[in-house]
């Protein structure tokens, strides 16, 4: 596989090198660790601080959500694996404006551990903490286990409310409460197209065939629950839709979010072809769209394939969702 | 029998060789389970072992200082979910021969059962997982139970390394239950965990440098 790279040991470094310097009125590394990065605008004292963080390789997530709305700061791991404690500490002890710090993380194993051992190391610190974990793809696991489900694109929204909620002055219980509220009521599935691969092997991260999809696959890369003959767009949006109301049934009458993720080579013109469908089925449903995303905001390197979102809104998530946001990757005004 | 600090140092220096020359074949079990970066990220964090056992820890003589700058060294380099794991388990490990500048049967011994016991507390996942635990656990049993009856840290650690690959060779029929390939369900079958092989290298790398050093 083709790639724009130096060396594939430092691809990280050099990636984070890059984005500090194109977007210096936005970031800043810190200077005690290479991999946490916090918001360069000043923040306010007794803001509570949202801290998020996953690995590399879902760009624009994570590092391209700090910004004004969003998240304070953003600890960064190695190509789709969690950040070690020490980057989330640094992050956390930055932006600690005396309120305490929201950690907002997928609910991948690896990201568990480490987030709660950072959250134990700055609790010896003195700061408060609270975690908010993303369980939204439907396809991680059976609803019966829901708690193991992991998180995908719906962690966008899980941001974008819990980062409204903090600049709109909420306290850290109600941050936190804001960003569970959020993942209860979103659920995301996914296809995948082609797979993507990782810098230090070149390999593809699994094998399918040219007439294949899968249904249900991970944003690392994973494969799905369950390998099919590609069908037409509509034909793919009509059963990712039927599995996330099969899993949240939402009620005519209700008002909802929509994002429709790319996963990284899967072109606008597709992404919007997906979207198209899922526009007709809610209004047939009697679902009002009340706000719609469709682009790459949470990708796996150049995989492709996308994701579908829905997040059923109340009158607390509309007034959060509106919130402006300022983000080197993520405007919204 | 008696084991030196630099000989302890020596043996986690001969796994920084092994898992550089089974790097691609850890990933290429990992493709078929997870992301395929099993070798990758274990590379990552030997080599970042690796530079300190060569520098900050070249002469440092404290076993309990060598294994808890391996485990934040390799927590460090790593993070994702095996840089926990391990890092528990050599923190407990360091413990156990805290301020040992050469160790016996029972330090050796303790030392096992420690990082064993730590990474299997912070993993909380039990054999048939389909994880690094299914080769683990057994290990922690025949360890237990064979240095009861002789007192030889070798011998039975041979026995550990026996029960480890069965462990790790059971993995092959599991069903994934943890972690990102349990998504997979019944299509995770027939493919051996990386993490359990991995973790099987590791013991078997630490047998083999004793033994030579034994006799």
């Amino acid at each position: 596989m083709k790639k724009l790279i130096n060396d594939p040991k430092y691809v990280v470094e050099e990636m984070l090198d890059g984005y500090v310097k194109a977007h210096p009125t936005y970031i800043r590394r810190l200077p005690e660790n290479d991999r946490a990065l916090v918001t360069a605008r000043k923040t306010v004292e007794g803001k509570v601080g949202v801290l998020i963080g996953g690995g590399s390789g879902h760009e624009p997530a994570f590092m391209g959500y700090v910004g004004d709305g969003m998240a304070d700061g953003v600890a960064v791991g190695n190509i789709f694996a969690s950040p070690p404690p020490a980057p989330i500490l640094e992050v956390t002890k930055a932006i600690d404006k005396g309120a305490g710090v929201v950690y907002l993380y997928g609910n991948y194993a690896g990201d568990v551990m480490n987030f709660g051992m950072a959250a134990e190391l700055a609790e010896m610190e003195g700061i408060r903490v609270e975690m908010a974990l993303t369980t939204d793809d439907v396809a991680s696991a059976p609803k019966e286990e829901k708690q193991k489900r992991r998180g995908i694109a719906g962690e966008l929204f899980v941001y974008k409310m819990a980062g409204a909620a903090a600049d709109q002055g909420y306290n850290l219980e109600d941050v936190a409460r804001v960003a569970r509220k959020t993942n209860e009521v979103t659920r995301s599935m996914g296809v995948g197209l082609t797979p993507c691969s990782l810098p230090q092997t070149g390999e593809a991260s699994f094998e399918i065939g040219d007439d294949e999809m899968e249904i249900g696959l991970g944003h690392h890369g994973e494969p799905g629950v369950r390998k099919a003959k590609v069908a037409p767009a509509d034909q793919v949006a009509d059963e990712l839709l039927n599995t996330i109301f099969e899993d949240m049934p939402v009620e005519e009458g209700s008002e909802v979010a929509v994002l429709v993720n790319g996963l990284g080579s899967t072109p606008h013109m597709e992404l919007y072809i997906m979207f198209r469908r899922v526009e007709q089925v809610l209004k047939e449903k009697g679902i009002t769209i009340y706000r719609s995303y469709v682009g790459n905001y949470i990708t796996s390197l150049e995989m492709g394939g996308c994701s579908i979102t829905i997040t059923k809104l109340d009158d607390e998530l509309k007034k959060m969702i509106d919130h402006p946001v300022d983000c080197p990757m993520f405007v919204q005004k | 029998m008696k084991l030196t600090a630099n000989e302890f140092k020596a043996s986690f220096q001969q796994f920084v060789e092994v898992i550089e020359n089974e790097k691609d074949y850890l990933c290429e079990l990992d493709r078929k389970l997870g992301d395929g970066d099993h070798g990758v990220t274990m590379s990552i964090g030997w080599q970042a072992v690796n530079e300190k056992l060569n520098n900050e820890l070249a002469d440092e003589t404290d076993c309990g200082k060598i294994s808890s700058t391996i485990a934040m060294t390799f927590l460090n380099a790593v993070g994702s979910s095996v840089g926990p794991l391990y890092a528990t388990g050599f923190l407990r490990g360091s413990k156990a021969v805290a301020q040992k500048s050469e160790l016996t049967d029972e330090d050796l011994t303790n030392f096992w059962i420690a990082f064993i016991n730590g990474v299997k507390e912070r993993g909380q996942s039990k054999v048939g997982d389909k994880t690094m635990i299914d080769t683990l656990e057994p290990a922690l049993l025949a360890l237990e139970a064979n240095f009861a009856e002789t007192q030889d840290f070798v011998t039975s650690f041979e026995k550990a390394v026996e029960a480890g690959e069965e462990g790790m060779k059971s993995t092959i029929d599991m069903v994934s239950k943890l972690g990102r390939s349990s998504r997979l369900g019944e299509r995770s079958k027939g493919a051996q965990d990386p993490g359990a092989t991995s973790a099987y290298l590791l013991l078997d790398t630490f047998h083999t440098c004793v033994k030579q050093h034994q006799s």
